[in-house]
């Protein structure tokens, strides 16, 4: 296993995402099991392309355990060293993409769509919405259920505006329907993905202007 | 309008299901030995007479870039096909559904593809965001697997070929071909340069061609139908059929595949139920991504969706992600807000983009309320085009593009908030385009 080195200079953030308590990290049974089949995806000397999905299974993993998706400093360092990479090469890629929380995060993270084809249809409302439920944008409620965050473009667009909220879509939302869904999760229930207005995927409102054939076939 | 019958997606909403039993129902992996018994060249032969043309955005011929691979592979340097579901671009929501709702199109389309450049393998990497949807496509390149489709002798042809599925982390950039190549070994998604082309030394160093999801899933479709088929929809040298994404003010936004070249208001009035307001609501559209600059009302209404109809009114038409926006829209903020997506994406290693991407942003931030000069106004352009083409990759030009069509097109809105702002004079609601 790789040991980490770390600059003087630049301990403040680290030391503070670094709580002993997960230096004893290692994947589950199940896990250990997914991680030979990512491994099985990239050729043999190639072990490093892997690091992208080993740091999600890690991070998923810390959710299902402590009920807060992120990686810590010693997790990053468990994974790089499980696939021989320098910790400063996956705390690199860890860093650049915006997928990997390096903070802790509520249970629940609510990431608004605000780019321009959801701001067109009422993205603002959404934000609203999170706020008027004492959501703030970058932070956690205290009850460590639902962290804020505004993202880029989700690739939803012909159901804008949409919230995913961990890794589940809920689209076509307004401020009524956003509020209602944060209070159903708040009650713990699992709230219907998908169309708020009971459309079928990215199909017209009203019904289908093609494939009318096989459409509900 | 495009016939029912002659649509490729005929499952594009999901209405049937998703797996291998239903797929075969329609029509995917009946005959794939037989499409790939020509050899290679019969396959690249047939696309380029197809006139496909790049469905991620720059509209490439596929068949000519296909052909681009070594026609015999080395030994220790396998070629790799690498499929671009990284869809960040805001207003792109295509191969979503593809991946949702069609994944054995694009899977049966990367055996064909990847045969046809004589690839070992396939890499199909989906934007991290879409967790169900790279959950579905596990699920049927693992269907794929157990009925022989892929990996040793596909589909009985002797030919060994593996499909592998990447999920990115939420990076646009890895949408960028190089880019993404960086991220599958393992890397920051930070763009390389060029030359080497991926085709010369791409994955791992070795010859890559990159493609769309849409460009691979359409060529099954397109072996079977004949090139003749596919030629015959839409105008020369924009042939075929496209998903046309559309979002926005529209009474009623969707995903819809028709013909190229369909008229601009055909493709809203029939599918997404006209203009929010009425036709003469309609301030501007963006139609083909955020990248894309805008076009004013009374340009696009009667413009044929295709690639050089678009090219001509100095936008363009990039993955038919139509944006449309109606004469609410504060057209301004809007721009600005895709100033602030491109200031996010930047991958922060050309300086002109790392730096230029938050200077126009901050600019553009100003010009909304009207907290500026006017003679920012020419001097946020001229940095526009200082970044423009002065970067590895087109995100600084992406990034330049839609600034640039907003000044091209409603300068007199933004001189109005600046004037309004200085209280020099009395500004009517002006909102509307210079002609």
């Amino acid at each position: 296993m790789t040991t980490a080195t770390y600059s003087p200079t630049t301990t403040a953030r680290r030391e503070a995402s670094r709580p002993r308590e997960f230096s004893d990290f290692a994947w589950t049974a199940a896990n250990a099991e997914q991680v030979t089949v990512i491994l099985a995806r990239y050729p043999e000397t190639r072990r490093h392309s892997a690091i992208m999905p080993l740091l999600w299974l890690a991070q998923e993993q810390m959710g299902a355990t402590t009920g807060s998706s992120w990686l810590p400093v010693p997790v990053i360092e468990y994974v790089a060293g499980q696939i021989g990479m320098p910790y400063m090469r996956a705390y690199e890629v860890a860093t650049f993409y915006t997928m990997y929380n390096l903070k802790p995060i509520g249970r629940y993270l609510v990431q608004v769509c605000g780019t321009t084809p959801c701001m067109l249809r009422g993205s603002d409302d959404l934000l609203k919405a999170c706020k008027d439920k004492g959501l703030v944008k970058g932070g956690t409620t205290d009850d460590k259920l639902f962290t804020l965050s505004e993202v880029e473009c989700l690739g939803a667009c012909a159901n804008a505006p949409m919230v995913q909220i961990n890794a589940d879509n809920y689209e076509d939302l307004d401020y009524t329907s956003m509020t209602a869904l944060l209070d159903a999760l708040a009650r713990g229930e699992t709230p219907k993905t998908g169309s708020a207005i009971g459309r079928q995927a990215s199909c017209p409102e009203g019904g289908p202007t093609s494939l009318l054939e096989t459409a509900g076939a | 309008m495009l016939e029912d019958k002659d649509r490729i997606f005929t499952n594009l909403y999901g209405f049937q299901p998703w797996g291998l039993e239903a797929a075969r129902k329609r029509g995917d992996w009946a005959d794939t030995k037989e499409l790939m018994a020509g050899g290679p060249d019969a396959i690249i032969d047939v696309m380029k007479a197809s006139g496909l043309r790049g469905r991620g955005g720059a509209g490439f011929p596929t068949g000519m870039k296909w052909s681009f691979m070594p026609k015999e592979p080395k030994p220790g340097r396998p070629s790799y096909l690498v499929i671009n579901a990284d869809e960040s671009e805001p207003g792109s929501c295509k191969d979503r559904e593809i991946i949702r709702h069609d994944p054995h199109k694009l899977i049966e389309g990367a055996l064909i593809a990847g045969f046809a450049m004589r690839a070992s393998a396939a890499y199909i990497y989906v934007r991290g965001e879409y967790v169900r949807e790279a959950e579905t496509l596990f699920a049927a390149v693992a269907e794929a697997y157990a009925a022989g489709l892929v990996g040793r002798n596909a589909c009985g042809t002797g030919y060994d070929f593996d499909v592998f599925v990447h999920r990115g982390a939420g990076a646009y950039i890895c949408g960028e071909e190089t880019a993404m190549l960086e991220s599958l070994e393992g890397k920051k998604g930070q763009p390389r340069l060029k030359p080497p082309f991926p085709a010369g030394a791409g994955l791992y160093g070795n010859p890559t061609t990159v493609n769309n999801v849409e460009s691979i899933a359409v060529a099954p479709t397109i072996l079977r139908r004949g090139a003749a088929w596919f030629a015959a929809i839409g105008r020369p040298k924009n042939e075929g059929t496209k998903l046309f994404q559309i979002s926005g003010h529209v009474n009623k936004p969707c995903v819809v595949e028709d013909a190229m070249s369909v008229p601009f208001r055909e493709l809203i009035d029939t599918h997404c139920g006209g203009i929010r307001g009425g036709w003469d609501n309609l301030l501007a559209v963006i139609p083909g991504g955020s990248s894309v600059p805008l076009v004013p009302a009374h340009q696009i209404i009667d413009c044929p969706m295709d690639f050089d109809a678009l090219k001509d009114l100095k936008s363009g038409l990039g993955t038919a992600a139509i944006i449309v926006m109606d004469k609410s829209t504060d057209v301004v903020r809007a721009i600005a807000r895709l100033s602030y997506f491109y200031k996010h994406e930047s991958c922060g290693q050309c300086t002109p983009c790392r730096e230029g991407t938050g200077w126009m942003w901050r600019v553009m931030e100003r010009l909304v309320t009207g907290e500026a000069e006017y003679h920012e106004i020419d001097l946020l352009l001229e940095v526009t085009t200082e970044i423009e083409g002065h970067t590895i990759c087109a995100l600084g030009d992406a990034a330049a593009w839609p600034i640039q069509g907003l000044i091209r097109h409603f300068r007199p809105e933004v001189e109005a908030r600046i004037a309004k702002r200085k209280g020099f004079v009395q500004v009517p609601a002006m909102l509307q385009a210079a002609e």
